[in-house]
């Protein structure tokens, strides 16, 4: 089976999943347009590999290991999605399957360099926001500003606050995005290094309640969703 | 009169700098819990042995990196060095982040006091704060309060007069920060020297390291080099920190202020949740919240419809017992303009106005409102504002003018605009009295009801069209979510009693002689006379009788007063006689949305200018002409 064909499965169970990380065989063939008993037999081939979690009644949810492939995938997708729409200009119901083709071949090497030059984009043009690297850099700004960066890989994994569980304690690492509201949050006390945790969520993609330094705030997920923490 | 000293009350937003305020000057200042209600500089007198004191209230600031427009009035006012003595009130129960706003306040130099306010709910949360430690460690005093009580306030003004009178060298407080820092700062201030902006020079320097647009546009007027000898230090510190310069600072200042807190605060954590934390649990929940928040709006609605209802009956009852019943032109202008534009104002302001007021003073003072800006960011993302607009939204339920000031806790100019035109759609208290006491009292509860939704319909429909057409997309929420209290029951009469006294002085009189000139016209046919010129509209168009021309004109001045007008315009008291239910309705839909009151055109353009409250005003009169025609057309089919 061709790697890419995995690779399209990784990106639709990461899509589909729910909160609680498993997704249904028939939502995942539905979405790829294939019959339910070929996507249950990728499914053992992932699970061979250890990409995913399965079995049959539960349905299927990404290890660890596929998760971090899965989200690079994203990554790669959507900032060849920046890539097409700012530097090629290609009109925009194109570059969705455009993009779809280019990532299963785009070395990380080139994706490094795609981000550099696009100068550390957060979001797709689409308005899904990008996940960030996994370099030993502490914030885009180093990473644009240095030369000869040493690609080394990060120790631990970053994620966005966003996927948080609620009540799970985290550090930040860094705040991505510009001026005013990068400043705002620091006012209120998110520096890097501080511990927030996850209160609470609204539905349908609302606003956050984080604690930090014994007060409550109030987040947009799209703004949350450029805060970047480590797990402690 | 010359004040002997002034008094800046500063600091975060929501930790009772108007609570103080209101102490100190025995004024009504709108006090809530909900962070961003005080948005204009408020001033009030104190007689304090013997000296007059002015005291200044200010908006809510997290950091002098200022965000909105309400923390650029409170910068603005503190930097230019305005007030002999700044009181910094705290709140103890998050001292870490009120901390790192008194540092900045520190590096200004401006003498400083500490009011250490909400030492009571901190006590409650198993904080207690060393405040000799903490006045020894900023080198300030500190006075431990309970502003809702009046404790301490009265010593803050004891201390800040010492303050003011001691002289104070500049900088010997500020924070230091690391050496890479420090030596830039200096460099920098050398730079400075010679432009003059009359804020302190170690200030001025930190803020261009910042990068702070308005500072840095201000000393780029007098002089370019030093912006350019700002950015290349600024870039030099970046580098060495691999963060934006202004991160850095920021970072220092926290670390100072954390370390500060580790040294006076002792924490014990309770081991079950506070009430506070399981009402939470309950109002924010992602099904439970939108129940509970529905049933609130609901239960006002129909509470304040029957009441209202009710109540005006009531007082209709028992004026018209005692109606003499004679004819005759003197009687007729005494009884049916005097008496009865008397009761229907009283039954409208008492039956209606003053106990919403009441309900909306402790929905505010409890801590509903950030709920509902929670609950509401991702709904209101679709009309391209963020949750936080929800709360001038509701307050433009009680009455559109506060609303639109209110709408200045939106970040940027679009959000504002679009708030602002949204909240004068939503019906004020006064329309509240036109729906419900007409509507709802003659037609049915169900028909007012239907009115309010096909309302909020429209509201939503015009901020998607504005979201539309404004370039840009809403930045997204950051607001603090405070804690709830127990709202005190004087302070909810007080501020409804605030609230309410300007329509007796302003509202009263003014129906009262509207109705007298009515009958007066009536008399002497000039009604006719202007109703017969509004006829193409009022009667051709809307199906409403022709009298009700001379009411859309006088419902401009004040919307409530349509109503009354109305009574009396329809000679008995009883409206049924003079209107059908269709019209009722139409008459009620048109007074919704024609045209803001003159208070809130006036309030439209202090905040926005001509122009905007121009198209606003327009929009909304051809909007309502054109909806009231429609809906009479088609409600004639039903009813």
């Amino acid at each position: 089976m061709p790697q890419e064909h995995i690779e399209e499965y990784l990106e639709a169970i990461f899509d589909i999943a729910g909160k609680d990380g498993t997704a249904k065989t028939s939502e995942i063939a539905e979405h790829l347009k294939n019959a339910p008993a070929s996507v249950t037999e990728v499914f053992q081939r992932m699970k061979k590999k250890g990409l995913v979690r399965y079995e049959s009644h539960k349905g299927v949810s990404l290890t660890t290991k596929g998760y971090k492939a899965a989200v690079k995938l994203k990554r790669k997708h959507r900032l060849l999605e920046v890539f097409l729409d700012k530097m090629l200009h290609l009109p925009q119901e194109n570059i969705h399957e455009q993009a779809c083709k280019m990532e299963h071949t785009l070395s990380d090497e080139t994706e490094i360099a795609l981000c550099k030059t696009l100068k550390g984009p957060t979001q797709c043009p689409h308005g899904s926001p990008i996940p960030p690297c996994n370099l030993e850099v502490k914030n885009c700004q180093e990473c644009l500003s240095e030369q000869n960066l040493s690609l080394e890989k990060r120790e631990k994994d970053i994620v966005a606050i966003t996927s948080l569980k609620h009540g799970e304690k985290a550090k930040i690492v860094f705040v991505r995005g510009g001026g005013g509201v990068m400043q705002r949050l620091c006012d209120l006390g998110l520096t890097n290094g501080t511990i927030v945790s996850i209160n609470r969520t609204a539905p349908m993609n609302g606003p956050l309640e984080i604690c930090v330094r014994g007060c409550k705030l109030v987040i947009g997920k799209g703004i949350a969703e450029k805060i970047f923490v480590q797990k402690t | 009169m010359k004040a002997d000293l002034v008094i800046a009350l500063a600091g975060n937003a929501n930790v009772g700098k108007s609570s103080i305020f209101n102490q100190l000057t025995g004024l009504g200042q709108i006090i809530g819990n909900w962070p961003g209600k005080t948005v204009e500089k408020a001033e009030g007198m104190l007689l304090h042995h013997g000296k007059h004191i002015n005291i200044i209230d200010l908006p809510g600031i997290y950091s002098l990196s200022t965000y909105s427009q309400e923390e650029i009035i409170s910068r603005e006012y503190i930097a230019r060095g305005n007030p002999d003595v700044v009181v910094n009130v705290v709140d103890a129960t998050s001292l870490e982040r009120n901390l790192f706003f008194t540092l900045q306040l520190l590096e200004m130099g401006t003498p400083l006091v500490i009011a250490l306010n909400l030492v009571d709910a901190a006590k409650k949360k198993g904080i207690t704060i060393n405040e000799k430690r903490l006045q020894k460690l900023l080198n300030t005093p500190v006075v431990p309060t309970i502003a809702t009580k009046g404790i301490g306030v009265h010593e803050i003004v004891d201390n800040a007069i010492i303050q003011a009178t001691r002289h104070q060298p500049t900088d010997k407080n500020t924070i230091r920060y690391g050496p890479e820092i420090e030596t830039r700062i200096e460099k920098l201030e050398r730079v400075l020297t010679g432009v003059e902006l009359g804020y302190p020079l170690r200030w001025t320097a930190i803020k261009l390291l910042e990068g702070d647009s308005e500072i840095v546009n201000k000393v780029n007027e007098k002089d370019p080099t030093v912006v350019v000898a700002a950015n290349i230090l600024a870039g030099e510190i970046s580098e060495i920190h691999k963060e934006p310069c202004s991160t850095v600072i920021t970072s220092e200042r926290y670390a100072v202020a954390a370390r500060i807190v580790k040294e006076v605060q002792t924490f014990k954590e309770s081991e079950k949740p506070s009430m506070s934390e399981r009402l939470d649990s309950l109002s924010m929940h992602s099904v439970g919240g939108y129940i509970l928040m529905f049933t609130i709006m609901l239960s006002i609605l129909i509470f304040m419809s029957l009441f209202g209802g009710w109540f005006s009956e009531t007082i209709q009852n028992l004026f018209e017992s005692f109606n003499p019943h004679l004819t005759g032109v003197w009687p007729d202008l005494f009884w049916n303009g005097g008496v009865v534009g008397l009761y229907a104002t009283l039954s409208v302001a008492l039956g209606f106005i003053l106990p919403f007021y009441l309900i909306l003073g402790f929905l505010e003072d409890s801590g509903y409102l950030p709920k509902i800006a929670y609950l509401m960011d991702r709904p209101c993302h679709t009309i391209g504002l963020h949750g936080k607009a929800c709360i001038p939204l509701m307050l433009a339920f009680g009455c559109n003018v506060p609303a639109c000031v209110g709408c200045r806790i939106m970040e940027t100019k679009r959000d504002r605009f679009i708030a602002i035109f949204l909240s004068t759609l939503v019906p004020c208290s006064a329309r509240t009295v036109v729906i419900l006491g007409l509507v709802g009292a003659y037609v049915g509860v169900q028909w007012a009801l239907l009115l309010y939704i096909f309302d909020f319909a429209l509201i939503f429909l015009i901020g998607r069209i504005l979201n539309r057409f404004l370039p840009g997309v809403s930045i997204g929420i950051i607001m603090e979510m405070p804690s709830y209290r127990l709202p005190s029951g004087k302070v909810i009469l007080k501020q409804a009693w605030n609230r309410f006294k300007p329509f007796l002085i302003t509202a009263l009189p003014l129906i009262i002689l509207g109705s007298i000139i009515i009958e007066t016209m009536r008399i002497t046919d000039v009604l006719s006379l202007v109703s017969n010129a509004l006829s193409p509209v009022t009667v051709v168009w809307l199906g409403l009788p022709a009298f009700t021309g001379f009411l859309f004109i006088f419902g401009i001045l004040r919307k409530e007063a349509s109503l009354i007008l109305l009574m009396t315009a329809a000679g008995t008291g009883d409206i049924r006689s003079a209107m059908s239910p269709a019209q009722m309705i139409v008459f009620a839909l048109v007074i919704m949305i024609y045209v803001p009151c003159v208070a809130t055109i006036a309030a439209l353009v202090r905040e926005i200018g001509w122009k905007k409250a121009g198209l606003i005003t327009l929009t909304e009169i051809g909007l309502a002409m054109f909806i009231g025609g429609l809906a009479y057309r088609l409600l004639i089919l039903f009813i």
